[in-house]
């Protein structure tokens, strides 16, 4: 059964047309890499598929888990499953960022409180392994983090949530090699059979610590090509402009 | 809630505070008030006759002197409906064994007992108008340093109480501080010798129990020179019918390279009346800090100030108020900076949510004296829905040239990124959004003792619950 499954999904951010028809299928266990030049609409689709309020879908259904998500809200799509890493994560000053993860957790085990020392210590094992100080369990969510910082910190969040779908957003951007690095050593010591994944990013580097299963290209708020990892990286030679001509007419399968 | 009966339907008086007790009390003198019933108040505590002449004056100030002419309205208070004095217990209780069971009873509900074994260096509840229960840790009566009732420190620590009482609030400053002067009952007397460090929180408890029961405790904190203190206290009082007045007076003198911090959590219940006066003089090089939380209420109109009369002297003001429906919070501070080099910070937090209130009154005064001064103001509001409202009345009279004042003011929503990002993890919205009230609160409750900060989220939890849920 498919994790992810998008039906022909039209989406308009106020009057504006955004996507026009996408179609995306992501098996269980499955990475893909979803690639295309900036204002294509992969933050709109990613956006749509977590539900954020800012865009409207007028056409199409997403499916999580063989569940019909089209109309549910933000926090009903998290509970069932489904993670965003965002491309800029937002800052909330005065709660720290161990409680937030751990009020998270309660509102994904039925609002039943988690054991508060089994998380500390799972928190504190995940933050060695993603190499964050362990004062940044204590300060404000995000609060004054870097933008690297952040990054790092949003797959700690998806460490210790353990969603079965996770979306990064650019998670790579504005990272050095070294916490690339590391981001990736989180994203993959996710995979599994219970775990898929959609990473959109501009640049391949991301790609050779993360290796997708399948490779999308995404221009017109379509998806126009769709391939293996090698696709990815005919890409870096050639740029986007040699797909131009694949705009018009094409659909993805 | 209207009822015959109030004290005795306990099940129906419950509110997130716990219910009331049916305390009966053992003297009262009955609802309104005249020179008759202060002679009444003075002769039953056996007061000094200086003291009596101080009411009797105050008395006739309070006839005098008009209700204030802004901010809130006070139409609903009946000044003739209200019980001026009287008594839970006849005789102050030492130890928790003598203190009454039902007393008892609410204290443990609100966690006083507790609250004592882990954190207090002493305790004094005032129950009704009067402490009934106050105790002092030994290790600081060794140090010489006096914590009792007012009262008590009257009859024990006459020339003290002479010394100081109303010479920072003098009777004809307000309507109500005048009224207070003229009826007062209870309050926490605490003096601070030389040098002397007090350094585990003190604290005591205030509840208002049956109904049309005025409260007017004198509050009078000494810090002498080089000392130190840090004094805590909550009130919380359950729901009733009838409106209620707590009109409290607190005179805090803090001598030069002094240091005081004055924490109160109020949480009175939404009939009751708060107006207070609460005013702290700073010597030079001292230290004066208000922290307070006004939760509860009808109307609160309460500004402490600080008089920086010594050269060197800080002041600080670290406020928050949680406005809801049918309530209306006026609160802000006074810095009067008098002498050369002052400082002083003022933080004022609201939150306003099911069409409550909350505004900001502030004055920052700077006299030819004051020269280099500075201050900081900084007022940050949340409106939870668009029937809420808040207001910000900030004043500045500056007398010098060369100092300098900053003022913020920020009046916002619950910002939508910060609810989806949360909602992202899969939290539900009421639950996004009482963290971020949380959040938004997190400086001032970081200040508190652990087991108010604890209370407080779990108040606030409450009364946003209504708002959000």
């Amino acid at each position: 059964m498919s994790t992810l499954l998008i039906k022909d999904l039209k989406v308009v951010a106020g009057e504006e047309p955004i996507l026009n028809g996408v179609n995306l299928e992501i098996k269980a266990g499955e990475v893909h890499a979803l690639m295309g030049p900036n204002g294509t609409g992969k933050s709109t689709l990613s956006e749509t598929i977590m539900g954020n309020p800012l865009y409207q879908i007028v056409e199409g259904q997403i499916f999580l888990d063989g569940q019909d998500i089209t109309t549910m809200s933000v926090d009903e799509r998290a509970r069932a499953g489904m993670f965003l890493a965002m491309q800029y994560p937002t800052e909330v000053v005065g709660i720290s960022n161990a409680d937030f993860i751990h009020a998270a957790l309660n509102a994904r085990n039925g609002n039943q409180p988690v054991a508060i020392l089994p998380f500390l210590n799972e928190l504190k094992q995940q933050m060695d392994f993603l190499e964050i100080d362990e004062d940044y369990a204590d300060r404000g969510l995000n609060a004054d983090f870097s933008g690297g910082e952040k990054k790092r910190n949003e797959i700690l969040q998806m460490m210790m949530l353990k969603p079965s779908f996770a979306i990064l957003d650019e998670i790579d951007s504005g990272l050095d090699i070294d916490a690339l690095q590391i981001v990736a050593k989180g994203i993959n010591a996710m995979r599994s059979d219970e775990f898929s994944c959609l990473m959109v990013t501009h640049y391949q580097r991301l790609l050779n610590y993360v290796v997708p299963d399948v490779v999308h290209i995404m221009m017109g708020g379509k998806i126009v090509k769709t391939g293996g990892p090698e696709l990815a990286q005919e890409l870096e030679k050639t740029g986007y402009a040699d797909l131009s001509g694949a705009v018009e007419g094409s659909d993805n399968d | 809630m209207e009822s015959e009966n109030p004290q005795f339907e306990k099940d129906q008086l419950r509110d997130e505070r716990g219910a009331m007790d049916p305390v009966a009390p053992v003297f009262s003198t009955g609802v309104g008030i005249d020179a008759e019933t202060i002679k009444q108040i003075s002769q039953a505590k056996n007061e000094p006759a200086w003291m009596l002449e101080i009411r009797l004056a105050a008395y006739q100030t309070y006839l005098d002197l008009p209700m204030p002419k802004f901010g809130p309205d006070l139409n609903g208070i009946d000044l003739d409906q209200i019980k001026y004095f009287q008594r839970a217990t006849d005789h102050i209780a030492r130890d928790w064994e003598d203190v009454p069971n039902d007393i008892k009873a609410t204290f443990e509900r609100i966690g006083v007992p507790e609250a004592e074994r882990k954190y207090l260096a002493g305790s004094a509840a005032q129950y009704e108008s009067e402490a009934i229960y106050s105790n002092l840790k030994k290790d600081l009566e060794s140090q010489g340093i006096i914590f009792m009732d007012t009262d008590s420190a009257l009859q024990k620590h006459p020339d003290l109480v002479r010394q100081y009482f109303g010479t920072l609030v003098p009777a004809d400053d307000n309507k109500f501080a005048a009224l207070n002067t003229a009826v007062w009952s209870g309050g926490t007397f605490l003096y601070v010798p030389k040098n002397v460090h007090a350094d585990i929180p003190i604290q005591s408890y205030f509840r208002i129990n049956a109904g049309r029961t005025g409260q007017f405790e004198r509050t009078l904190i000494i810090v002498e020179k080089g000392g130190s203190v840090n004094y805590v206290e909550g009130c919380t009082a359950p729901n009733y019918s009838e409106d209620s007045l707590h009109a409290a007076v607190v005179e805090v003198f803090v001598k030069k390279d002094g240091y005081c911090r004055y924490t109160t959590i109020q949480n009175w219940s939404t009939n009751v009346y708060s107006l207070e006066t609460k005013r702290a003089q700073a010597g030079t090089n001292a230290t004066m800090e208000w922290i307070d939380g006004n939760l509860g209420s009808k109307v609160t109109m309460k500004y402490p100030s600080i008089y920086l009369v010594g050269q060197g002297a800080t002041g600080s003001m670290l406020s928050i108020a949680a406005a809801g429906a049918n309530m209306h919070q006026d609160t802000g501070a006074k810095m009067i900076h008098m002498a050369p080099h002052t400082h002083s910070t003022i933080v004022s937090k609201a939150i306003c949510h099911n069409g409550g209130r909350a505004d900001y009154r502030g004055l920052i005064k700077y006299t030819k004296a004051a020269t280099k001064a500075k201050s900081h103001v900084e007022c940050d509001t949340i409106l939870m829905d668009p029937d809420s409202a808040s207001d910000t009345f900030p004043v500045n009279d500056i007398e010098t040239s060369d100092g300098t004042i900053e003022h913020e003011a920020h009046v916002s929503k619950i910002a939508e990124d910060q609810l989806y990002y949360m909602q992202s993890r899969g939290l539900d919205e009421a639950t996004a959004s009482q963290l971020i009230v949380m959040g938004f609160l997190e400086p001032f409750t970081k200040q508190l003792p652990m087991e108010y900060a604890v209370e407080l989220d779990r108040l606030i939890k409450f009364q946003m619950e209504d708002s959000i849920g």
